[in-house]
C-alpha cells in the first residue's frame, strides 16, 4: 500500500510545485511512512543537464566503515570521470552529505557518461534531465522536502510517492520515483505489485537495460524506457503495458512535457482524478488533492484499464 | 419446483426470527427490539451544524455522537474535505448532511440514519449498511456499498469498480456508469444501474437482481438475463421516482439480470465422496 500523487499545470503555467507536491505527499503519509520521493519538472536551461546522484545509502552513512572519508572519495571520483569524459560542470550543490545536484554541459553520448559514473562503487544516478530533478530519501514528505530544500521549486508538473515497503528493502535505491535510465526527463511512480517481474526483468536485462534495485516498480520505468527506445510514444507504450505487465498496479509517468496515468484491468489500486481547464491533479486519495484545493471540486475514479496522458 | 412448496410447508418462510446475538437476546414481537438499547433518542426538529475543516476524523465523529446524545436529530457537517471514515457506526435515526466530499469508508456500519452527501465519496462508502438511506449527489469510488444488508444507497453520479460486491440485501442505485466486477458474489438485494457497466457484471452472483439501463461490457460467470415483469417495472418506477431519478430510455429499456444458479452445488457430493457413499 503506497501513496502516489501527480500534478500538472496546463498551457505552460508554472507554480511552486515543490510545496504543492510536499503537501500532497504529506496528506498521503498514512499510506506509506518508509520513504518519500519527488520527481519535479522545472524549466531548465537550454543545453544544460541537471544530474541528481547519491554516493551512499542512509544505512551505510550510519554503519559503514570509514564512510565519511569514502563519500568524499566517491564524489571526487565522479568529478574526475565527468572531466575525463569532457563534461563541463557549471554548478555543484550538496543536498546532503551523500546526495548531490550537478549542472553540466555535455555534447557526447550521455548513456556512456552515465554508465561510466555509475561504474563507481556506491554511486547511483537518480536522474539526468533538462527539467527533471528526482529526489528520494527516507522519512515523510516534510522531512525530505526540508532536507533537500524543495519548497519554492518552480515548475510545470511533478509526480511523487510515499512508500510502504512490501516487496523490497527500506532504502533509497528501492524508493520511488524511478528514472527511466538513460532517457532524459522520464520518471515513474507506482502503487501495486507486479507478478511477472522476474520474467520481464530477465527479458529486459538481455536487451541491455540496467536494474539498480530488486523493487518491482523499477520494471515499469525500464519497460517504458525500452518502449521509448523502440520509437513508441508515451501513450501507446502505456497502453501496451496494460497487457504486458501482470499484477495490480496504478502508475504515473512523467516526461519533459507530459504526465500520464495507467490503471490495471482489475482496477485494484485506487486513483482519484481532478481535472480543470488549467490543472490536473491525481492521487491515491482525495485528501491529497484537497490539501492544495481546500474548496469543493469535482473528482472521479478512472476505470479499469484506463490510460490518460496530459501535456504541460 | 417441488422444493419451493416443501419449504413453504415446512414454514421456513413465515419463521419468526428469534434468538440471541453476541450482545443480547431478542424476540421479533417486542417493540423495543427495533432499536439498540445504546442508541440515542433524537428529535428531528432540533438541528445543529458545525464546520469540520480543522477537525480530525475522531473529533468529527465524537462531535456527531455528542450532538446525538444531546438530542439533535438534524446535523449538518460543513467542509468534510474528503476525510476518511466520517459518519460511521451511527445506529439510530438521524438526518445527517455532509456539505462536501467524504474519503474512504464514509458512513460505514450504519443502521438507521438518513444521510445526504452533496459532494463525492471515496472507496467503500456505506460498507455493511443495515438500514437507512445514503444519497450522494456526485461520484462514488470503488467498492460502493460493499456487503450492504439493507437500506437504500443512491449515487447520482458514476461509481468505480466492484459496486455492491457481496451485497446481502437493500438497494443500490447508481445514476451513471459503474466499473468492472459490479455485483461480484452478490447474494441478495437489488441494484439499479442507469449508466453503462464494466466487464464481468454480476460475476459469480448467488442471488439478487441487477437492473441495467445502459450498455453492458460483458456478463460474469453465471449471470443471466431474465424477463422484466410488471412487478419489476412498478418497483423501478417507485424507487427511481423516490430519488428523482430517471432511466435514460425509459423503464422498458432496462435489462434485468439474475443468477443462473448453475454454480449452486451445495447439496451435491464431490465425485470422490459419492464413491464413499456407494
Amino acid at each position: 500500500m503506497c501513496g502516489i500523487a501527480g500534478l500538472i499545470w496546463k498551457g505552460g503555467v508554472t507554480s511552486d510545485i515543490g510545496s504543492e507536491m510536499t503537501q500532497m505527499l504529506q496528506a498521503l503519509k498514512h499510506r506509506g511512512p518508509d520513504s518519500t520521493g519527488f520527481a519535479l519538472y522545472g524549466k531548465g536551461e537550454e543545453g544544460v543537464h541537471v544530474m541528481r546522484f547519491k554516493v551512499a545509502e542512509q544505512e551505510e552513512m550510519k554503519k559503514g566503515f570509514d564512510i565519511h572519508r569514502r563519500v568524499i572519495e566517491r564524489k571526487a571520483e565522479v568529478d574526475t570521470r565527468l572531466e575525463e569524459m569532457g563534461a563541463e560542470v557549471t554548478a555543484r550543490e550538496e543536498a546532503t552529505e551523500y546526495a548531490f545536484r550537478y549542472h553540466f554541459k555535455f555534447g557526447g553520448n550521455l548513456k556512456r557518461l552515465i554508465d561510466f559514473i555509475e561504474d563507481i562503487d556506491g554511486v547511483e544516478i537518480l536522474s539526468v534531465g533538462k527539467g527533471l530533478e528526482l529526489i528520494k530519501d527516507l522519512g515523510d514528505a516534510t522531512v525530505v522536502a526540508d532536507q533537500y530544500r524543495l519548497k519554492g521549486f518552480v515548475g510545470t508538473h511533478a509526480i511523487g510517492h510515499t512508500r510502504m515497503a512490501t516487496e523490497s528493502d527500506v532504502d533509497i535505491r528501492s524508493a520511488h520515483p524511478y528514472w527511466a535510465y538513460p532517457f532524459n526527463d522520464v520518471s515513474v511512480v507506482h502503487n501495486g505489485q507486479l507478478t511477472n517481474y522476474w520474467t520481464k526483468r530477465r527479458d529486459l536485462e538481455r536487451r541491455g537495460h540496467r536494474f539498480m534495485s530488486n523493487c518491482d516498480s523499477e520494471l515499469i520505468a525500464v519497460y517504458i524506457a525500452d518502449r521509448i527506445d523502440q520509437g513508441e510514444d508515451l501513450e501507446s507504450a502505456m497502453r501496451r503495458s496494460i497487457d504486458q505487465l501482470d499484477g495490480v498496479f496504478t502508475y504515473l509517468v512523467a516526461t519533459s512535457d507530459q504526465l500520464g496515468m495507467a490503471k490495471d484491468v482489475m482496477a485494484a489500486k485506487p486513483m482519484v482524478l481532478y481535472e480543470s481547464d488549467e490543472f490536473v491533479g491525481l492521487a491515491s486519495e482525495e485528501v491529497a488533492i484537497r490539501s492544495i484545493f481546500p474548496r469543493e471540486i469535482d473528482t472521479w475514479d478512472p476505470y479499469q484499464g484506463e490510460v490518460k496522458v496530459w501535456a504541460a | 419446483m417441488g422444493s419451493v412448496s416443501t419449504s413453504h410447508e415446512m414454514g421456513l418462510h413465515e419463521e419468526q426470527l428469534a434468538g440471541r446475538t453476541q450482545q443480547m437476546y431478542f424476540s421479533a414481537t417486542e417493540d423495543e427490539n427495533f432499536t439498540y438499547p445504546w442508541s440515542y433518542e433524537v428529535d428531528f426538529d432540533k438541528s445543529a451544524e458545525f464546520d469540520a475543516a480543522d477537525m480530525s476524523i475522531s473529533e468529527i465523529n465524537i462531535k456527531i455522537r455528542d450532538l446525538m446524545k444531546s438530542g439533535h436529530g438534524t446535523i449538518t457537517v460543513q467542509n468534510p474535505r474528503a476525510k476518511h471514515s466520517l459518519g460511521v457506526g451511527i445506529l439510530n435515526r438521524l438526518n445527517l448532511k455532509f456539505e462536501g466530499s467524504l474519503g474512504y469508508f464514509g458512513c460505514g456500519l450504519i443502521d438507521g440514519p438518513n444521510v445526504h452527501i452533496t459532494g463525492r465519496v471515496g472507496w467503500s462508502c456505506a460498507e455493511n449498511m443495515m438500514a437507512g438511506t445514503v444519497v450522494i449527489e456526485k461520484n462514488a469510488g470503488s467498492l460502493f456499498g460493499a456487503a450492504i444488508r439493507g437500506g437504500d444507497l443512491v449515487c447520482k453520479g458514476q461509481a468505480g469498480a466492484r459496486v455492491g460486491i457481496d451485497q446481502k440485501g437493500g438497494t443500490i442505485i447508481v445514476g451513471g456508469s459503474v466499473g468492472a466486477f459490479t455485483g461480484f458474489m452478490m447474494q441478495r438485494g437489488r441494484m439499479i444501474i442507469l449508466g453503462d457497466t464494466g466487464d464481468n457484471l454480476g460475476d459469480s452472483m448467488y442471488d439478487g437482481t441487477i437492473y441495467v439501463a445502459g450498455k453492458i461490457a460483458s456478463l460474469g460467470v453465471d449471470c443471466v438475463e431474465t424477463e422484466l415483469t410488471d412487478l419489476d417495472r412498478k418497483y423501478l418506477k417507485g424507487k427511481l421516482d423516490l430519488y428523482g431519478m430517471e432511466a435514460p430510455n425509459g423503464i422498458d429499456s432496462i435489462v434485468k439480470l439474475t443468477s443462473g444458479k448453475q454454480l449452486w452445488n451445495y447439496d451435491n457430493l464431490e465425485p470422490t465422496e459419492k464413491k464413499l457413499v456407494l
